[in-house]
């Protein structure tokens, strides 16, 4: 894992003693609600509907036990005991009070961590796959690119003051899991034909009010060249970016306006004053920063085989569980875990301070002290040994951590919704709730297979309901909660925006619609083979739309009779 | 028929004017049922919030419910209530 250097430890302490004086200043009245609101926000300071809300940065999802344990010690102590883990691999604390953030500011920048550009219209936090570093399908690990990037952006003058907040993601492997083709900034890492490392560049994918998938501007960039490329494209944008318009100011409408090619022109032209500057990358800097991210030392432990055979055999939930939430690792005598934050009729991304205590201490002593959390709002152990699966499945279960859920129906992304947000229209977290009640048996999830549930409680779309298979976004009509169903959307390396289904439901409408979704691809498909996105993108929306409209009018032919 | 809310400035922490103080319930709210009482209203808002008391401050659309000011919209609604699940801390923090 990366460790902070002198210069790090200085920036970010020295950023919390400015931020405390600012915090000051403000209880005190010197500064006004105007002056301070877009200090606050730099710091990553909300205020939402019933308080506060601090987000705090998880760089690329990795993290360590220490940062665990000292994100329950903030949650218990400036917080109501608990977090949330949210799309962007970040935490958010829902009641901290403002004369208590530097405190808990301090408090992240003991164990190295911070809330800077968590808000703003500045680089956020670059996010990567949750499995990187792990997942046997990798080209190169993708933190190092993050880290790099992390630096680069970290309060740079001159993209501090964006037309727009701007996102950056990074993957490792052909198989996307890091949703990069809606990001304003994509890289997938590649091997060009010399075995050169590389990326493949995408520019302008975004949610929000105007979805659009990102478009591929470069086949392969150097990696020396990441940092010259990026400002390239972010000198474009700076310049070429709408100020006029805060719905239109996103990269995504800029590429959109000017056209993919001209935009690439531009960005190309701008790279070649760029490449051979300072931004260039030593070759000796990548190296170090990839140190940081090396495999940890895994001893063999070649008698986990047989023990997770036998463990399997003896426990039917375990199995299920194996099946479900651990992936291939590179080292064949380990496995990925994926540690649901779902537990049927629970509410997604929420952790309890002792649950992430427990996390943490799992992670120690059985996981290379490593944890990641994904933008799926899940936490990964990502170098479990087959011979402590059980032990850790053991330890998951009595605190309700065990759901073997992953990528099935109840393994639901949403956005806080309006149960905290002030920009939500309607509440996300109960309507997913009532879905994974709905869908509560483990093994109908299995027979429906993988389906990417998301929920979005505004337009704004941070619960991903635009690349859901099947998205959900709430809106507020004539004062009451409307939901609208958007199907065949998807974020990985076949990235799509879902399309809109057909006039919205109610929020006592919107399972039973879900479930008529979910029983007519089941009707429909080829096969148990056949995935939901795949039977959609066969079948296209009308089977959905005349099941589901058919059975509304029919209601309502019923409902005038009576 | 209106209520004046915001959120008090050193915690965030929604609050409802019951006409001498800020308070944590919407419960004892003053209700302004004329324009001249949400004008005093909107008066003591601009002020507190001046004072940095409080940031956010709004009036609100309510009626009253056996005797108590209910907000017309969900969302204040929400804000008067607390988040409408069951989270971690929520037994412990609303005294459930």
């Amino acid at each position: 894992m990366y460790r902070y250097d002198e210069f790090d430890r200085t920036f970010v302490s020295a950023r919390v003693a400015e931020f405390r004086d600012q915090v000051e200043r403000r209880l005190s009245g010197d500064l006004t609600e105007d002056q301070f609101r877009p200090l606050r926000l730099m710091n990553g300071v909300y205020l939402q509907l019933h308080a506060y809300m601090l987000r705090v940065a998880i760089p690329y999802g990795t993290l360590s036990s220490i940062q665990m344990r000292k994100l329950a010690h903030i949650a218990r102590v400036y917080d109501r005991g608990y977090g949330h883990f949210t799309t962007r691999q970040n935490i958010q604390y829902n009641w901290p009070a403002l004369k208590d953030m530097p405190a808990v500011l301090a408090e992240l920048a003991e164990v190295e961590m911070h809330a800077l550009q968590t808000s703003g219209n500045c680089i956020r936090n670059v996010t990567a796959d949750h499995f990187a570093g792990v997942a046997a399908d990798e080209i190169a690990d993708p933190r190092p690119a993050s880290e790099i990037l992390r630096q680069w952006s970290s309060i740079h003058p001159e993209f501090s003051y964006l037309p727009r907040k701007f996102k950056i993601a990074v993957t490792g492997a052909p198989h996307d899991r890091a949703a990069i083709q809606v990001h304003d900034i994509g890289l997938q890492l590649v091997k060009n034909d010399k075995g050169e490392l590389g990326f493949v560049v995408y520019v302008g994918g975004g949610q929000g009010r105007t979805p659009m998938v990102a478009k591929k501007i470069r086949d392969f960039l150097p990696e020396q060249d990441l940092l010259a490329y990026s400002t390239a494209i972010l000198r474009v944008y700076n310049l070429e970016g709408r100020r006029d318009n805060k719905y239109k100011a996103r990269i995504k409408i800029l590429v959109h306006e000017m056209g993919t090619e001209e935009l690439r022109q531009a960005v190309e032209a701008e790279f070649d004053q760029l490449k051979d500057s300072e931004l260039k990358l030593p070759e000796s800097d990548i190296r170090a920063i990839e140190a940081y991210f090396a495999m940890p030392n895994l001893l063999e432990r070649a008698e986990g085989h047989g023990k997770l055979a036998a463990d399997r055999k003896a426990h039917a939930g375990f199995s299920a569980w194996v099946n479900q939430n651990t992936v291939a690792h590179r080292h064949p005598d380990y496995r990925a875990v994926t540690v649901s934050l779902k537990p049927i009729g629970g509410i997604p991304g929420d952790a309890s301070a002792e649950q992430m205590d427990l996390i943490a201490d799992i992670a120690e002593r059985y996981s290379a002290d490593e944890l990641r959390i994904s933008h799926e709002q899940n936490i990964i152990l990502p170098h479990v040994a087959l011979a402590d699966l059980k032990t850790i499945y053991d330890l998951l279960l009595p605190a309700n951590l065990s759901t073997a859920n992953s990528n099935l129906i109840s393994d639901i992304i949403a956005c806080p919704g309006l149960d905290y947000c002030a920009l939500a229209n309607a509440r996300s977290i109960t309507v997913a709730q009532k879905i994974s009640e709905r869908f509560a048996d483990l093994g109908r999830q299995r027979d429906i297979g993988e389906l990417k549930l998301k929920i979005s409680g505004c337009i704004n779309a941070c619960g991903h309901h635009h690349v859901g298979h099947i998205g959900i976004l709430g809106v507020e009509k004539r004062g009451e909660e409307l939901y609208q169903i958007t199907l065949g959307g998807s974020a990985d390396e076949n990235t799509s925006i879902g399309e809109i289904i057909g006039r919205g439901f109610g929020p006592d409408e919107i399972t039973d619609a879900i479930e008529t979704v979910v029983e007519t691809y089941l009707k429909h498909r080829l096969s148990a083979d056949e995935k939901f996105l795949d039977a959609y993108r066969r079948l296209g929306p009308a089977p959905f739309k005349d099941v589901l409209y058919a059975q509304s009018v029919a209601e309502s032919m019923t409902n005038a009779s009576l | 028929m209106k209520v004046l809310t915001a959120n008090t400035l050193s915690d965030g922490i929604a609050v409802w004017y019951s006409g001498s103080d800020w308070l944590r319930s919407i419960n004892n709210a003053e209700i302004a049922a004329d324009a001249d009482a949400e004008s005093r209203l909107t008066t003591i808002g601009a002020l507190a919030y001046a004072n940095n008391e409080v940031v956010d401050v709004n009036l609100i659309d309510i009626v009253v419910k056996d005797g108590k000011p209910h907000p017309t919209r969900l969302r204040e609604r929400i804000r008067a209530e607390g988040p409408t699940i069951d989270y971690a801390g929520k037994s412990a923090a609303w005294g459930i």
